[in-house]
């Protein structure tokens, strides 16, 4: 096969990886929403010009490994305790930009009580959290958002709320708290809504600085592998099916 | 200027922290240590040292505050009892695991389960055998009186620097709520956020600069020969610990025939059985373990070759008995005497005690 | 010296301050001291008490089995502590409430009438510093001097306006209390 040469030059470029991605592969299943939405954190952290003073801390689930992706310092938390770890960071060095970054057994699940009294302090933090409705890095078990009916492998005949309890909005639940200043849901299968997101991410952080509370953007994402479909399958599941139960928009701020 | 004051043990904790210059606390309230928070709250040291102190939603939540600061290079410091220690040990695990300093604060009380808030020495095995999932060790302290409690707080924070991990104090109800004078230490400076660049910049979450590869503060290593090494590594560090870290105090050992071995209060309950022992024509001598981990198992050894029995009194079921037993390698009987659930025994009992079980040993 | 003393009654009686004034009076003196209160749910109404261990060595144990001085203020108390006065040691009480008086023979046995003489002067407040005037009396280890600095010290500053009234309340505690014979 004949060598191909691919001649880059700069003034032909005309889209770039932020450097605050790494180059390493991502574990993300094809398809997966966390690549997108680490991509936008990173973009807009490096816009923001804050790199050197952003730490980040991840989950326990499939974004455990975040650290490996985004460019600055990081603490991975014990299962739930993101919002705790948080809190103490951000106390301690007031003047950096913290997140967390958590999923929805992570946040909603396990760390229900660290999640809602780090918004009930008005910790100036921001929250995002990533709402697959599915415990994907454990093989697709029920998450609190799983969907009615919804099959998962705990739920092999569907969610019954019977037996399930039914899913719930912490977002929304989280909003009616004095010390949060910002709630949205968002959600990244387009390239509108990418968008849109991106500006959600901005604003979270930026209030973070300015001290107003703790911001809360909740991304309606895919988990393919774990609803066994294919990528576009997927999207077009979360249409259809998340965003009706988990609609799009500011619920404050 | 040395400054001498009546405080109680709790109250100590509280301003040694300050002193020493720590960056935050967090905790939850719970008896019979609340007075730590209460006192911390009350000093008020983010108006003067610039201190945090953040009462969390549960002990769960403050002990991952803990790891939160403890990764950023800041002395941190918690403070519970046994129902909210067991709560935090997940925690424990996690700052063990990802090498972290901080001092853990332990005023226990009878057990198990809610127990009473009476004092108890029940959390022995918990802070000196792992207490959480995985290999690990805490650096455990004893203290046997309230100035013993405020130079700990220094000590704990020199240890868990130097050794990037965990240190309990080990205390109980007794130490927790008694007062007694004790000399507090001039206030320390706290280190700046560019002085812990500097010296912590190397692991710890800075922000990262242009000039370093990213810190990560983590416990995880999937792949298991990394995460064996990682075991190696710790199991080295404890080794060095236990060569040199080793703290005990002894009373009147020189010609004992009879050894007591007990520590924190119940070693200065002991203090005087030993007296009413000599008293009544008795040599016996104390040895009291100032660390818990690592033990002194060379020491007692060491005494094992010069008394005639050992009795070891514990405000519990039996539990640093079996270190003993471990040291002493069967060379000389070894008797266990212990109150539980929050009851305290009284010098006399603890002296009929040693008499029985082990001086009129048949 | 050494003095092993609890002071035992019902909480909001001031057993503990009591405790406090009389351990900080001996760190005055430069005096080992220790102060252990029975702590946990007892409030106004329970039951309270504390140990106080004053010593010019070291305190090895704060945990007493035997005192050198009961200080009993409620009836529960004298049923518990009565039997752990060390034979030839003290027994203070105020009679009022005791509706079992002491029976011992072997310990010196004081009565104060601190509640009435408090009732009588219409400041229930200075009810433990007639006590506690009344136990430095039979007593005396430490030296008045120190007991006011101590009382001092274990008072907040907004409360030395106080302090004149309870020097007077000590100096009449030592007037009051009576050697049953």
């Amino acid at each position: 096969m004949a060598e191909m040469k691919v001649e880059i030059k700069k003034e032909n470029l005309v889209y770039q990886k932020t450097p605050l991605l790494t180059d390493n592969t991502m574990h993300y299943c094809p398809g997966c929403s966390h690549g997108t939405i680490h991509k936008l954190i990173a973009e807009v952290i490096d816009e923001m010009g804050m790199q050197e003073q952003t730490i980040g801390v991840s989950p326990v689930g499939c974004s455990v490994f975040a650290y490996n992706y985004i460019d600055i310092d990081w603490a991975e938390a014990a299962h739930g305790r993101a919002a705790a770890v948080a809190t103490a960071i951000k106390r301690l060095y007031p003047n950096k930009m913290v997140f967390t970054y958590q999923g929805d057994g992570d946040l909603s699940a396990i760390g229900t009580g660290e999640s809602i009294h780090v918004c009930n302090r008005g910790e100036n933090i921001v929250v995002f959290y990533i709402n697959n409705a599915i415990y994907g890095m454990t093989g697709g078990q029920m998450a609190p958002t799983t969907l009615i009916g919804m099959k998962t492998a705990t739920t092999p005949y569907g969610r019954d709320p019977k037996l399930h309890g039914y899913p719930y909005r912490i977002a929304t639940m989280i909003a009616q708290l004095e010390g949060v200043c910002y709630v949205t849901r968002q959600s990244v299968h387009t390239p509108a809504a990418v968008r849109k997101a991106k500006r959600a991410i901005r604003k979270a952080f930026e209030n973070s600085m300015a001290g107003k509370g703790t911001s809360f953007v909740e991304f309606v994402a895919t988990c393919n592998s774990g609803w066994k479909q294919t990528p576009v399958e997927a999207n077009k599941w979360l249409e259809e099916n998340m965003l009706p139960f988990y609609p799009v928009g500011d619920i404050k701020g | 200027m040395e400054e001498v004051r009546l405080m109680k043990g709790n109250e100590v904790i509280a301003e040694a922290a300050i002193r020493c210059g720590a960056d935050a606390y967090f905790g939850y309230p719970i008896t019979p240590q609340s007075e730590v928070m209460e006192t911390l709250m009350e000093r008020q040291p983010w108006l003067s040292t610039g201190m945090v102190v953040v009462q969390a939603e549960s002990e769960v939540a403050a002990i991952n505050m803990i790891y939160g600061g403890a990764g950023c290079g800041k002395k941190v410091i918690t403070s519970s009892s046994s129902p909210g220690v067991s709560l935090m040990s997940e925690g424990m695990s996690y700052i063990a695991g990802a090498e972290l300093p901080c001092v853990i604060v332990n005023v226990s009380r009878g057990g198990p389960g809610l127990g009473t808030i009476q004092p108890s020495q029940a959390d022995y095995f918990q802070a000196c055998k792992g207490g959480a999932h995985g290999d690990f060790k805490l650096i455990v302290l004893a203290p046997a009186s309230v100035q013993e409690m405020h130079d700990f707080v220094f000590d704990a924070f020199e240890l868990a620097f130097k050794y990037h991990n965990p240190v309990m104090i080990l205390s109980d109800g007794v130490i927790g709520q008694m007062m007694e004078k004790v000399i507090l230490a001039d206030q320390h400076p706290r280190l700046t956020d560019e002085e812990i660049a500097e010296r912590y910049g190397s692991w710890a979450l800075t922000g990262k600069p242009a000039s370093r590869s990213r810190n990560v503060i983590t416990s995880l290593d999937l792949d298991p020969y990394e995460q064996e090494k990682f075991n190696q590594k710790l199991v080295a560090k404890y080794k060095e610990v236990e060569a040199n870290e080793v703290r005990y105090e002894e009373y009147l050992t020189e010609d004992a025939d009879y050894l007591i071995v007990a520590f924190g209060s119940s070693a200065r309950i002991c203090k005087k059985s030993v007296e009413l022992a000599r008293e009544q024509g008795h040599k016996v001598g104390l040895l009291r373990p100032i660390t818990l981990f690592p033990f002194p198992t060379q020491r007692i050894a060491e005494l094992a070759g010069q008394v005639k029995g050992i009795l070891v009194a514990e405000l519990n079921a039996g539990q640093m008995v079996e270190d003993v037993r471990l040291s002493v390698e069967g060379k000389v009987p070894v008797a266990h005497y212990g109150r539980m659930g929050g009851a305290v025994y009284s010098p006399d009992e603890v002296t009929d005690a040693l008499i029985e079980k082990i001086i009129n040993r048949k | 010296m050494k003095e092993e003393l609890i002071i035992a009654g019902f909480g909001g009686q001031g057993v503990l301050s009591t405790g406090k004034i009389l351990a900080y009076s001996g760190v005055m003196q430069d005096y080992e001291v220790s102060w252990l209160p029975s702590y946990g749910p007892e409030m106004r109404g329970g039951t309270a008490n504390v140990t106080v261990v004053v010593s010019d060595t070291p305190v090895s144990s704060p945990i007493v089995q035997m005192y050198d001085t009961a200080i009993i203020l409620n009836q529960q108390s004298m049923d518990k502590f009565e039997a752990r006065v060390k034979p030839g040691g003290v027994l203070i009480y105020d009679t009022n409430g005791i509706t079992h008086h002491p029976t011992r023979k072997d310990i010196e046995i004081y009565t104060i009438d601190a509640t009435a003489e408090a009732a009588r002067q219409g400041n229930a407040r200075i009810f433990n510093m007639l006590i506690l005037g009344g136990y430095l009396k039979v007593r005396p280890v430490v030296t008045m001097e120190n007991v006011y600095k101590g009382l001092k010290k274990s008072l907040p500053e907004r409360a030395w306006k106080t302090l004149p009234a309870n020097e007077a309340a000590i100096i009449r505690g030592g007037e009051i209390i009576r050697k049953v014979e």
